[in-house]
């Protein structure tokens, strides 16, 4: 376990240090993951350990988006101004790129089995 | 008696223990309820245990900074978690391979949707300018987003409240789409998912099944690289447009 995390956090080092080396606006965590995927289909998939950790790991994905979205509190002025908009703006938009997305694959994947 | 009480929480709060211990309790509580409530997207573990921190913050008068010193090192996990996603993701290979032309198509309209819809809506209903910036790049995960609104002149805190928001919304509400839309398929479901609501639809999908899951975390990958990748030009030309109506 100790081996997978250390890994992992390479991972995400290396994507940091790629993200500031080519200043690019892509976060360095998603970096270290296209990285990791690309060593992993070089590798042929990866360790049990690695596996396992991985698993443990996202089982509580979750809880690691809390601390963040405890930050609401800092933001109550604002929210209680424009509650309506901004309510509307995130149901709709979201449902809407739901449908659309879901609907466009399911569409053309039936159509190419 | 009370003045006591009220001492040690002072105490206790000034150190990191107290924010990450809370921020456990309440989410295992939250986890709990969600368990008791057969996991009904309504009982949003994420909602669940928001509401009850940001309660007991609000009466104890303690402000977010302090509560964050404590709740950062389960922030921080954010980072090796993503990473992590990976591992999923790989084992989605050969389906990945068969239906990538699909799947970049599907991308490139819903990440547009998301984003535009967004502006347009808020628009239409009179959110300021600050608040629309804020708004364009909440379907992708917190620290993408947040990069993005404050490149685009928006407030990353903001956003990633909004952020939040959106995969709640979105991990809620899904279910209820496909129904009325009757989209059966695993592989659809997960990647329509994780591209509107980023992590917390990833997480949600990984409750429904493994491959639901893996695609999520695919979506929300790519609509990360996608989005900031388009939106520095998409949407200040927008705004100008919006701006240029009455």
């Amino acid at each position: 376990m100790l081996g997978a995390i250390t890994l992992l956090l390479l991972f995400q080092l290396a994507g940091e240090a790629v993200a500031l080396y080519f200043a690019l606006p892509i976060p360095g965590p998603v970096i270290g993951m296209a990285l990791l995927f690309a060593a992993l289909a070089l590798r042929d998939g990866p360790s049990d350990e690695l596996r396992n950790t991985a698993q443990n790991l996202l089982q509580h994905l979750s809880l690691l988006f809390v601390p963040a979205g405890v930050g609401v509190m800092l933001h109550m002025q604002r929210m209680a101004d424009e509650w309506l908009p901004i309510l509307v703006a995130v149901v709709a938009s979201t449902f809407a790129a739901i449908a659309v997305t879901a609907l466009l694959l399911q569409l053309m994947t039936r159509r190419t089995p | 008696m009370t003045p006591r009480i009220n001492e040690i929480w002072v105490y206790l709060a000034a150190s990191p223990l107290l924010g990450l211990t809370l921020t456990l309790l309440a989410y295992q509580g939250a986890a709990w309820i969600n368990q008791r409530c057969r996991s009904h997207p309504l009982a949003n573990p994420v909602l669940l245990a928001v509401i009850a921190l940001v309660a007991l913050l609000w009466l104890t008068g303690t402000p977010y900074r302090t509560y964050f010193d404590g709740a950062q090192f389960v922030h921080f996990l954010l980072g090796p978690a993503t990473v992590a996603l990976a591992i999923p993701l790989y084992a989605q290979l050969d389906k990945l391979k068969r239906m990538a032309g699909p799947l970049l198509v599907a991308l490139l309209a819903g990440s547009t949707c998301a984003a535009v819809s967004a502006v347009l809506v808020g628009k239409v209903l009179g959110a300021s300018d600050a608040t629309l910036l804020s708004l364009a790049p909440k379907s992708v995960t917190t620290p993408i987003a947040m990069g993005i609104a404050e490149g685009l002149g928006g407030l990353p805190s903001l956003t990633s409240v909004l952020v939040i928001l959106t995969g709640i919304v979105g991990a809620v509400g899904a279910r209820y789409i496909y129904a009325a839309l009757r989209i059966d398929n695993d592989a659809v479901r997960g990647f329509a998912l994780g591209l509107a609501s980023h992590g917390i639809g990833t997480a949600r999908a990984f409750q429904v099944s493994e491959q639901t899951g893996a695609f999520a975390a695919l979506a929300m990958g790519l609509n990360g690289l996608l989005t900031a990748l388009l939106l520095p030009w998409l949407i200040p030309p927008l705004m100008r447009w919006l701006g240029g109506l009455p």
